[in-house]
């Protein structure tokens, strides 16, 4: 009998602690906010390491936190119409000033870029091999090389469907044989590329941190036109009141600062540089 | 010396009770008067437990039932009490409030000890209601029912499951319950049973009452027809007689 | 947690990435890694605030439906299996788009934070809760409701004791809703955002991972969750294991 109330009282205390650990847990739900940002930008960037470096470095200066939602570039300028972000930092530049045009963003910044390029299976049955990203496409169509589409709507998704338009191709309806769609981010593109031995467009960046790489290796680049280019957008208050406008245009100032864009030119990868400051002095 | 008639606790008129196309009791006329022992004999089917719940008014019926005391309590024990994953003691305090939620708790608590005295299970009162013996759960399921103090205590085949030394533990408290006056009810395939403990037996066949007779009547020879059959069969192998 | 991405040379699926991935498992384990325990602790406290949010409400109307008997029961019942098959996704956009600053609730500002997740889980494991429980009890009354109702007790007050009387049933309902809530991606993953410190959780750290192509990490992530809720059950199972033997046998 003695036994039974000790147990007995040692599960309650045990189910009391229990209940006091997620009642004290229970303030992060509704987590300080008071000085931080909210900002979209693409999976592409966050994957290649960048915030994790730069956002520190801004967190120094200012005190500010950014906490980064990584999204396709659809998603992410669709977040700055709803107001759910308080800055954009993403690379498509015709849909960024279209979204300045709508109002929705108080101005668009060049901030830097990075640039594309092909890779493929090393032995490169296609014949793509080169400085030219569009002539590459076009013998990658005619070999009926298969090729890897992202298909999100994202940057690089983008860029991929102005390079066709350039080789005079309209690739996802002209159901190139060997195209492929697969609407999803980088990574997992670069997975199904490696494993299918087939031919994709990706971002440096990702490239080189890319892990699984099989059979691919580099084989257009240096093109001008791969150049991606990247923008950053403060969402305009006038459009939601709510916005964090200071805070926002804080790191927007501070990203196109010789500060900010040192911080970039300085991240790099296995001793290269991944981003190129080229915000407008 | 002249007695005053028993008054009529529930008054059965043309009662049916159907489950879906089956019907388990037809046509059903009785009277439950106060300090009655029924015992409810006949065989498998016969409809002695519809007969229980169509009194104990838990059922849907067709025809009339009347309870000629406004909302008295009742308590019913089933061949196999269920009893909640509680203590002993637990099981009788839930029994007690829901059948009299207005007590107070400390008369609830008395109620609880008296009753558990009564049946002998006052030493178990801590443990899991479910880890009693078979003969320990039929009496505790006897206290629940007699802690609430009803008018009419119901009782299906409480002894069915039972060893010999526990059944008659059993009869031994149901006796002793008549004995202090409780009204009760009870359905038996056990004729030596009703022959030992009840004042008035009903037999049914088929879903009607077919005999309702005071025990002695019951079991003096000449029983026509199927009751007859019936007593016959029983009692042939009936050893307790 | 997550080391700056490194260049390494190219490996073969099947024949390194298991074993290493097994490795990396243990290693983040057994060096609790700061990055990597919040990230399991908040894993646990979405998941498991989720289910104590849809406990209350979601035990209470299985035990309700399990008794209740209205026109419309049956369609009500379907509706209900059928959102035992929600689609996590489905869930995360929904409570995306009332939450968004555009949307109904905006006003509330708790996208992209824990609160968020947890209103999505919880709308997850509701359904589930709700059913099972429904059949728990309808279980239990098709014992026991003969006697409850002779004792005096009503539907709902029948329903409740049953739950009560259940409650080692009930506890298996819990359990299968937090493995529900745990391991789902797709609602935490759009309304917390995936941001790095404030709403990464297991999940949707294995799903950047896989994208980012480091599968053994992500594997080995993913060891590490299935390590954190098999010591869960265990704990369960030694805190059932204090309640008596009978608890353990009577299940």
């Amino acid at each position: 009998m003695v036994d039974r109330g000790l147990n007995r009282a040692r599960r309650s205390a045990a189910l009391a602690a229990a209940c006091a650990a997620l009642l004290a847990w229970a303030p992060t739900l509704v987590s300080a906010q008071d000085r931080s940002i909210t900002m979209a930008s693409t999976t592409s960037t966050e994957q290649s390491g960048l915030f994790a470096h730069l956002l520190p470095a801004f967190r120094q200066a200012s005190g500010i936190d950014v906490r980064v939602v990584a999204v396709g570039t659809g998603q992410a300028l669709d977040m700055g119409r709803r107001g759910d972000a308080d800055i954009l930092f993403v690379h498509d530049r015709q849909a960024e000033e279209k979204l300045v045009a709508e109002g929705f963003g108080i101005k668009r910044t060049d901030v830097m870029y990075n640039d594309f390029v092909i890779v493929g299976p090393q032995g490169d049955p296609a014949g793509a091999k080169g400085r030219d990203v569009v002539a590459a496409l076009a013998r990658i169509a005619a070999a009926s090389g298969s090729f890897i589409s992202r298909g999100d709507k994202s940057g690089t998704h983008a860029a991929e469907l102005r390079y066709w338009k350039m080789a005079g191709i309209d690739a996802p309806a002209a159901r190139v044989t060997g195209y492929k769609e697969c609407g999803c981010g980088m990574g997992p593109a670069l997975n199904i590329a490696s494993q299918s031995d087939a031919y994709v467009l990706t971002d440096r960046g990702t490239w080189l941190s890319f892990r699984n790489r099989g059979n691919l290796a580099i084989l257009v680049e240096g093109d001008r036109r791969l150049f991606n280019q990247y923008g950053v957008i403060v969402v305009n208050p006038a459009k939601h009141p709510h916005v964090k406008v200071q805070l926002a245009q804080a790191f927007a100032d501070w990203v196109l600062s010789p500060a900010g864009q040192q911080t970039i030119a300085a991240y790099q990868v296995g001793g290269e540089e991944l981003f190129f400051p080229n915000a407008p002095r | 010396m002249t007695l005053l008639p028993a008054p009529t606790l529930i008054e059965l008129r043309q009662a049916s009770v159907a489950y879906g196309a089956v019907q388990a009791v037809r046509d059903a006329t009785m009277r439950v008067l106060q300090g009655d022992f029924i015992a409810v004999v006949g065989a498998n089917g016969s409809g002695k437990t519809s007969l229980l719940r169509l009194l104990h008014g838990v059922v849907a019926h067709t025809g009339s039932r009347e309870m000629l005391r406004p909302a008295g309590v009742q308590a019913m024990v089933f061949q196999r009490p269920f009893l909640l994953r509680l203590s002993v003691w637990n099981n009788l305090r839930i029994a007690l409030w829901l059948a009299r939620p207005d007590t107070a708790t400390a008369l609830r608590d008395e109620r609880a000890e008296q009753a558990l005295r009564r049946v002998g299970l006052a030493a178990l009162r801590h443990r899991p209601a479910r880890s009693l013996s078979g003969g320990e759960q039929q009496r505790l399921a006897l206290a629940r029912g007699w802690a609430v103090r009803p008018d009419i205590l119901f009782l299906d085949e409480p002894t069915a499951n039972l060893d010999p030394s526990a059944k008659k533990d059993v009869e031994a408290l149901l006796a002793d319950f008549a004995a202090d006056g409780m009204t009760l009810v009870m359905s038996t395939h056990n004729l030596g049973q009703a022959k030992r403990l009840a004042s008035r037996v009903i037999y049914m066949d088929e879903g009607r009452i077919d005999i309702d007779l005071p025990t002695s009547d019951f079991f003096a020879s000449g029983t026509p027809g199927r009751a007859g059959l019936f007593l016959k069969g029983e009692l042939s192998w009936s050893i307790e007689g | 947690m997550v080391p700056a991405p490194r260049i390494l040379p190219d490996e073969r699926l099947v024949t390194s990435v298991v074993p290493e991935s097994f490795s990396t498992a243990f290693r983040l384990i057994v060096h609790a890694d700061p990055a990597l325990v919040r990230t399991v602790a908040l894993s646990l406290a979405v998941s498991g605030s989720a289910c104590l949010c849809a406990a209350g409400l979601g035990l209470a109307s299985g035990a309700w439906l399990a008794v209740a008997r209205f026109p419309g029961r049956r369609a009500v019942l379907l509706v209900l299996d059928t959102l035992l098959a929600l689609p996590s996704v489905v869930v995360g956009l929904a409570v995306y788009l009332l939450l968004s600053r555009s949307g109904p609730l905006g006003s509330w500002g708790i996208l992209f934070t824990p609160a968020a997740m947890v209103i999505a889980q919880t709308i997850l494991v509701l359904p589930i809760i709700t059913a099972l429980a429904r059949q728990v009890v309808a279980d239990a009354l098709r014992d026991g409701g003969d006697q409850l109702r002779s004792m005096g007790a009503g539907a709902l007050a029948s329903a409740l004791l049953m739950l009560l009387h259940e409650r080692w049933a009930v506890a298996t309902v819990m359990l299968i809703a937090f493995g529900r809530a745990v391991a789902e991606v797709g609602a935490v993953m759009i309304v917390g955002g995936n941001i790095d410190g404030v709403t990464r959780v297991m999940t949707t750290t294995i799903a950047l991972e896989t994208s980012k192509g480091d599968l053994p990490l992500a594997l080995a992530l993913g060891l590490v969750l299935l390590a954190v809720v098999a010591l869960l059950n265990v704990a369960i199972a030694l805190f059932r294991r204090g309640a008596g033997p009978l608890a353990v046998e009577l299940r």
